[in-house]
């Protein structure tokens, strides 16, 4: 091997190996974020690594079930942070905020309203609800007015607010567990009766599948108009198929989450149908949480990418100076990611009291741990500028699906910790590598 | 617009002052800008050029001082007033947001929507590639963040953004600073065509030769104040080096000074 020869440079000397390079091109053509490629790789690893570590129980309906449960309100909540983080800031409060505003409507629907209106009003869960957004938004004014007006950190202005709203959970209720919440509020959590059904489901995929080719295909068109690349027709097509693929598989296997025969005894009498001898699998379908967490991602989405305040918020993230200079009201778009972070903890909240039937002063005690932890493993960069929703989302799944999985194989809490600290911090790590690379 | 190129000034700055607690970076300047001139302002490092071209950017507040734009008087308290006016800007930095495509920096913060007011991204990018193909035709870097560009496609850029929005009035801050001799002389054309098209210039730059190429007035600045604005075809460098060093008219100069400037 010949050391003299000129230093050279990977497009021009070095052959790339036919898979990688037909990978690369494939990548390049269907214009797919490798990141998020990793990201559900990584997830497959996880899921299929405890379904062999738990002896087949892992992956099961039953189990992927109550992890899309368990995810959503860590879920709501990271695709917030995105926005925050972006714009380099961070909430470290969310998770007090989370136990202030969920004790506030846990105690409305408990004990206010019911002191006026008597229990379980049609209207109880609408107020209730409200109430819990109205309020969450208005914490979160105040922090980013502070944040934004007075310069303060948004470190510790949250880090006062971490403090601040997890006392005032305390005095609200006194320590005590408030409980029972509203029927119908309950159906917010999820649970036997907060699902959609089986059919809605379908339904639902349905319609997750015609918006995807439709979006395509708009998008096609669109470019076409203007004349600029469109990625092949064949892309377009995969990319169509995949996506509706997995919605499809998604619906399919979490419908065969089927109710415990006595429920299912009384939802066939409910329903008017025939009991045979050998029994009926009648799925749950989605439960309501999920649905809540994946129209907010999508909600977000379209915010962050479709509108003005999306764009200023990665422009404030990118060069706040610049941002500042093209005429953009920096402060006030700043004081509104804190408001729209602070609505949905309060939605966040609502699932939380909903799922759990009660409120107590430790509710969501860490939990804006794991909601930075999702956004950041989702690729949001702490330095700002750059960050998605979606990845946000499948960070917080990433995050259920470790902590369960442990739960399953029977590892003790403390490990747990452990383990979920060191996977955050190699995530990270891997990320910056990653980024480097992009960069040279 | 051209009636009077000879009578009213684009902009008028008069009595410009700002000072940083205490410390007078603008004292009493005034300077004016006629259609289809380019103004140099030149001058040391903390002389108060940058200071003085972001009142009128909007990025600084005044202490006092009057800017009339077209003989009115206007009220500039951010770059949102000055871009009404038709004031753009190309800063130094660039002020570009490193994370954002080309068509993104372009359209920040005057963005194109549908009529849902969502982003129309395709028309940004449509408008983008038709200016490139005007000032920079080699640019086709349209999808990726502007990070990832070379020094002189993110100074067009930064250019076809003070262009694109029928600038009457370009400051251009150093344009050339960060260029390679190719790329700087793309923007010394770029300049004599917007100087046709009747756009007045302000060009700050540390490069003496740059502004007596392009400039046909030079005010030149030193600790604050105005030494002075002459006509270029009156003065010779070695003239405007004495009011930048010196801080004399060229009149004033005796030959002892003008032979310490070549020491």
């Amino acid at each position: 091997m010949s050391v003299t020869e000129a230093p050279i440079t990977d497009q021009e000397q070095v052959p790339d190996l036919p898979v990688g390079g037909a990978f690369k091109s494939l990548v390049r053509l269907t214009e797919i974020d490798t990141r998020m490629l990793g990201m559900f790789g990584l997830l497959l690893v996880i899921w299929v690594g405890f379904h062999f570590l738990s002896g087949g129980t892992f992956l099961t309906p039953r189990n992927m079930w109550n992890l899309t449960v368990q995810t959503s309100v860590v879920a709501i909540m990271a695709t917030g942070m995105v926005l925050v983080i972006v714009s380099r800031n961070i909430d470290l409060s969310v998770g007090s905020m989370l136990g202030f505003v969920g004790m506030f409507v846990a105690l409305l629907q408990a004990e206010w309203l019911p002191q006026l209106v008597g229990f379980d009003q049609w209207y109880t869960w609408i107020i209730a609800l409200a109430a819990g957004l109205l309020l969450g938004a208005l914490l979160g004014l105040l922090q980013g007015t502070v944040v934004a007006f007075l310069a303060v950190p948004s470190f510790i202005v949250t880090l006062g607010g971490l403090l601040v709203w997890r006392g005032l959970a305390w005095l609200l209720a006194s320590g005590r567990t408030v409980a029972p919440m509203d029927r119908t509020f309950q159906l917010l959590g999820g649970g036997a009766r907060g699902t959609v059904g089986g059919t809605i489901s379908w339904v639902i995929a349905a319609v997750a599948c015609v918006a995807i080719v439709i979006l395509l295909a708009s998008r096609r068109r669109t470019r076409l108009k203007f004349g600029f690349r469109a990625r092949p027709l064949w892309a377009d097509v995969a990319l169509a198929a995949a996506g509706c693929g997995v919605v499809l598989f998604a619906v399919w296997f979490l419908n065969r989450n089927y109710m415990p025969e006595g429920l299912a005894m009384a939802h066939a009498e409910a329903n008017g149908l025939e009991w045979p001898p050998e029994g009926l699998n009648i799925p749950f379908g989605v439960a309501n949480p999920v649905l809540i967490a994946i129209g907010t991602a999508i909600l977000m989405t379209f915010i962050t990418t479709r509108r003005r305040f999306g764009r200023y918020v990665f422009g404030i993230g990118g060069n706040p100076e610049a941002a500042a200079l093209a005429g953009i009201k920096t402060k006030r778009t700043i004081v509104m990611t804190f408001m729209l972070m602070g609505t949905l903890v309060g939605l966040a909240a609502s699932v939380q009291v909903a799922r759990l039937n009660s409120a107590t002063s430790g509710l969501g005690t860490l939990q804006e741990l794991y909601t930075i932890a999702a956004a950041v493993i989702g690729g949001t960069s702490l330095a700002g500028g750059v960050g998605s929703i979606f990845g946000a989302v499948l960070g917080a799944l990433v995050m259920q699906s470790l902590q369960s999985g442990m739960v399953f194989v029977g590892i003790q809490t403390a490990l747990q910790d452990v383990v979920i600290g060191a996977v955050l911090v190699l995530a990270v790590a891997a990320d910056v590598l990653y980024r480097r690379r992009q960069a040279t | 617009m051209t009636s009077d190129s000879n009578g009213t000034p684009l902009v008028e700055m008069r009595d410009m002052n700002v000072s940083f607690g205490g410390v007078h970076a603008v004292e009493n300047v005034s300077i004016d800008l006629r259609p289809g001139e380019v103004l140099g302002l030149v001058g040391g490092n903390g002389a108060g050029k940058s200071t003085l071209i972001k009142t009128l950017s909007g990025a600084q507040h005044p202490d006092s001082g009057a800017i009339l734009v077209n003989g009115e008087p206007v009220t500039i308290t951010n770059p949102r007033d000055a871009k009404a006016y038709g004031i753009e800007t190309i800063y130094q930095t660039l002020a570009l947001a490193e994370n954002i495509d080309a068509p993104g920096n372009m359209f920040l913060g005057r963005e194109l929507t549908t009529s849902l007011g969502n982003l129309d991204d395709s028309a940004m990018e449509d408008a983008t590639r038709r200016i490139m193909a005007r000032l920079n035709p080699k640019f086709e870097n349209f999808k990726t963040p502007v990070a990832s560009l070379s020094g002189g496609q993110r100074q067009s850029v930064a250019i076809a953004r003070a262009v694109h929005f029928n600038a009457r009035i370009l400051i251009m801050d150093e344009p050339t600073a960060a260029l390679g001799p190719a790329e700087t002389e793309q923007v010394r054309q770029l300049i004599r065509q917007l100087k046709r098209e009747d756009i007045g210039i302000i060009l700050i730059s540390h490069d003496i030769h740059d502004v007596f190429d392009l400039a046909d007035r030079i005010s030149v600045m030193l600790t604050g104040r105005l030494v002075g604005t002459v006509n270029k075809d009156d003065v010779t460098i070695d003239e405007v080096l004495g009011m930048i060093i010196i801080g004399k008219l060229p009149g004033e100069l005796t030959t002892s000074e003008l032979a310490d400037l070549h020491g």
